[in-house]
């Protein structure tokens, strides 16, 4: 099954909740009309929350790039030792 | 022997160039570094670079013998993708690493890639940068910004199975590699994402390891253009074709 095939299913299992809510009419019908909207606003609420904590714990290495910096001239003193013309710098 | 305590497995590791002159030879050195406990090979896939990567290749060569580093170039600059399925021709191991020149891969990780494949027999290993453990160092707050929106639309929409998406730092099983390689069409940077999306589709058993990720220090990156327009088209593309 093509994955779009399952997100269309999922919408249409929520519609088909919320279709029924308007008939059973268990809650009163201008709430149950708001829904949708309230389903739209919380979907992209999370994911702009998500794009937030996201960045806020953004994961970062400094000390990473200290040590790349290590390598590279353990990597440099090596060709030059061994003739290989990485050129200058 | 020596050779009997490297095990059987051989890892044929294919790193596709364009214009790494330096960086090849560096990273090349940090391969055989963390390397040394196993049987592998590096297979360099240039696309012509006027730079003269393949000189620095075959200088290579020179120190550290041809059976462990192969060069197979191709006339002119045909895409990251084919150069991977251009490196895959001509691998021997049962294993295939896939990672980038320019140093944003970093060789150490290597071993952890292969400990986790021999621990959990995976047919794919994939390196993260959003776990603990993992990191990015040198983006500015708009690729941070671009890069987070990206993951949470395609985790929500698209049920990956892997936590980093775009990322091409990867260990496969070579039969998987080239099961999945061949049904893959995408170019560019969607072509990461359609591979590892297509694997979890087909059921392959995929395991992830913490990688950090260093933002190029030498050379320039060949990616670019309208990127969020060719990342939207590529969801949209995953979306209806798996
Ligand atoms: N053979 C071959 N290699 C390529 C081609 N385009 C890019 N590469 C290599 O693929 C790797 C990744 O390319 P990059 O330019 O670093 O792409 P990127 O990592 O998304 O971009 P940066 O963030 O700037 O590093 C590098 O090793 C490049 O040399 C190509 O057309 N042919
Ligand atoms: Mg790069």
């Amino acid at each position: 099954m093509k994955h779009i095939v399952k997100i269309m299913a999922i919408l249409v299992a929520i519609s088909a909740f919320w279709i029924g809510l308007l008939q059973a009419a268990v809650i009163p019908e201008s709430y149950t009309w708001l829904l949708p909207l309230y389903f739209i606003v919380s979907l992209g609420c999370y994911g702009l929350l998500m794009v937030g904590v996201g960045l806020m714990q953004f994961p970062t290495c400094p000390q990473e790039a200290v040590l790349l910096q290590q390598d590279i001239r353990e990597a440099k003193d090596f060709m030059k030792k061994n003739g290989v013309d990485i050129g200058p710098d | 022997m020596a050779e009997d305590k490297k095990g059987e497995n051989k890892y044929s590791i294919i790193i596709p160039t364009y214009n790494e002159r330096l960086n090849i030879a560096l990273i090349i050195y940090l391969v055989f570094k963390h390397l040394k406990d196993f049987n592998f090979e590096v297979i360099v896939v240039d696309d012509g670079s006027p730079d003269g990567t393949q000189d620095i290749v075959k200088q290579l060569q020179q120190v550290y013998g041809e059976d462990h580093i192969l060069l197979r170039p191709r006339a002119k600059k045909l895409g990251l993708g084919t150069a991977y399925v251009h490196g895959l021709k001509h691998a021997s191991g049962n294993f295939v690493v896939i990672m980038d020149a320019d140093l944003s891969h970093h060789p150490k990780y290597l071993p952890s890639f292969i400990k986790k494949q021999i621990e959990t027999g995976a047919s794919i290993v994939t390196g993260t940068r959003y776990v603990t453990g993992g990191g990015v160092h040198g983006w500015n707050l708009m690729r941070k910004l671009t890069s987070r929106g990206a993951n949470v639309l395609a985790q929500t929409l698209l049920w990956p199975g892997v936590s980093d998406l775009t990322g091409s730092f990867r260990l496969y099983r070579k039969s998987a590699l080239e099961d999945i390689i061949s049904s893959v069409v995408s170019k560019g940077y969607v072509f990461q994402m359609e591979m590892i999306v297509r694997a979890t589709r087909k059921g392959y058993h995929i395991e992830e390891v913490p990688i950090t990720f260093v933002d190029r220090v030498y050379g320039s990156s060949k990616l670019g253009g309208s990127e969020i327009v060719e990342y939207l088209k590529g969801l949209l593309y995953l979306l209806v074709t798996t």
